[in-house]
């Protein structure tokens, strides 16, 4: 086992991302693109004059909401989502030094996990975002059973959270394509040896007993 | 990991705790709490900018543009005409120089959406539509108006008592400036006791009736008294209006 990953090889590659993650992954992608992408005509509809058929957008950021938490779900649930489940598990448990590495925004050492600590932020926020934007969403569709008070407030955070989340895609967007293997791993799965120890070297040391998760 | 006693390792400290889990359900929080104190969150921050500025925040208060249609019917302020009829006195139909030189009601309030979002201190300015009803005499046996739009889509209501309200008004200026084409321009109807959907934009035509004809919105389940509070309370300045 030790040989293995003492033996520099390049040309072993890593699996990072299974089949139902990148299928969860771009599904996902595929449907915050069409939500902000309707969000804007709908929340600027002063700026942009009138949308055409501004019913028709509504319609489809109303269903594409409704879809959102699908791939995520799917991809958990069943025999299929093992990775899933453990890179969940991997994102909900910090190290110490993890939590002064981001604290320390990076400065601090740290031998990486399969995620960075601001990797599993911006999962750890794009999760929550989903059920705030979901629950605040639905209230606004089905406001009659809210008090007009909530509804405010139901508007109010569906606005904020989704001026964060553009901020966040963006910058998930920039990260990803000035990182060019790592991005290319979300289309094939698969990285690096090298990259592995350099970018996650506690995932890459722990892989043997990974499947104990 | 087998490490022999003399061999200096850096101390990693690998303990773990579910800093996923707690950021979730806090962010989660957050959100929940949001949607509880959110309006008065709204309210303070739109009283820390001062008002006007509140359009340029991405924080809420700002008009939300709907339209039945999909488009904004354009109409010319020189072309413009409201035509009033039913069962009234005088037919009339009134230019917008008409109704301007009717005494002019003017006052701030909060434009209140029945979905949630609203626009605090909006100035308004128009004719009170009472005044309106007075110039064209409504007939004995009237109970009623009904409100027609420039894009023939929509259509609103109001009981008479109602429409004599003092702050129901024909409105032809908005936040300082002439209504503009998407809130409903040159003239709409501003209803300040009830929802926003009960003030109809681009206001073409009344009709004095005998009976309460719902419109495009009732059609579409919302009360026909739309009422701030419900159907009864403190914005309702008559109970037995409803």
């Amino acid at each position: 086992m030790a040989l293995t990953h003492t033996t520099p090889r390049a040309a072993l590659r890593l699996l990072r991302f299974d089949r139902v993650q990148r299928a969860a992954h771009w599904f996902n992608a595929a449907l915050f693109g069409v939500l902000m992408a309707t969000a804007i005509p709908l929340y600027f509809g002063s700026l942009f004059g009138v949308v055409l058929q501004r019913h028709v957008v509504e319609m489809i950021h109303l269903w594409s909401g409704l879809a959102l938490p699908l791939p995520i779900v799917a991809s958990l649930l069943g025999p299929w989502g093992r990775q899933m489940r453990r890179d969940v598990r991997r994102i909900n448990y910090w190290t110490r030094d993890e939590i002064r590495w981001m604290m320390s925004w990076g400065r601090s050492p740290l031998k990486a996990d399969k995620f960075n600590p601001g990797q599993k932020l911006n999962a750890i926020f794009i999760g929550a975002s989903i059920v705030v934007l979901l629950v605040t969403g639905a209230m606004l569709q089905w406001f009659r059973f809210f008090p007009v008070p909530w509804r405010t407030g139901a508007t109010f955070v569906h606005d904020v959270f989704s001026w964060v989340v553009f901020a966040v895609v963006f910058g998930h967007i920039v990260m990803a394509v000035t990182h060019r293997e790592s991005l290319k791993s979300i289309f094939t799965g698969r990285i690096s040896d090298q990259w592995g120890r350099a970018n996650a070297a506690r995932w890459v040391e722990e892989r043997p007993r990974a499947d104990k998760f | 990991m087998s490490t022999t006693p003399d061999e200096v390792t850096p101390v990693e400290d690998t303990k773990r705790v579910n800093v996923g889990r707690r950021a979730f359900l806090g962010l989660a929080a957050v959100g929940a709490l949001g949607v509880v104190i959110g309006n008065k969150v709204q309210n303070f921050l739109g009283n820390a900018v001062g008002s006007g500025l509140g359009g340029l925040l991405p924080f809420g208060d700002r008009f939300r543009i709907y339209s039945i249609t999909g488009t904004y019917p354009k109409i010319k302020a020189s072309d413009y005409r409201l035509k009033v009829s039913g069962l009234v006195q005088r037919p009339m139909t009134f230019t917008l120089a008409d109704l301007q030189a009717m005494p002019v009601t003017s006052f701030v309030k909060t434009f209140q959406c029945v979905t949630g979002w609203r626009v605090p201190d909006v100035h308004w300015e128009g004719v009170q539509l009472s005044h309106i009803l007075d110039t064209v005499g409504v007939k004995p046996g009237a109970v009623a108006l009904t409100f027609e739009s420039y894009d023939h889509a929509d259509s609103e209501s109001l009981t008479l008592d109602q429409a004599h309200l003092p702050d129901v008004i024909v409105a032809y200026s908005m936040l300082g400036a002439p209504v503009t084409t998407e809130h409903g321009g040159p003239v709409r109807l501003y209803v300040a006791p009830m929802f926003g959907y009960k003030s109809l934009k681009w206001l073409s035509a009344i009709r004095v009736v005998n009976i309460v004809q719902p419109g495009f919105w009732e059609h579409n389940g919302y009360p026909v008294n739309g009422w701030l509070d419900g159907t009864t309370g403190p914005t309702n300045p008559d109970p037995n209006l409803t």
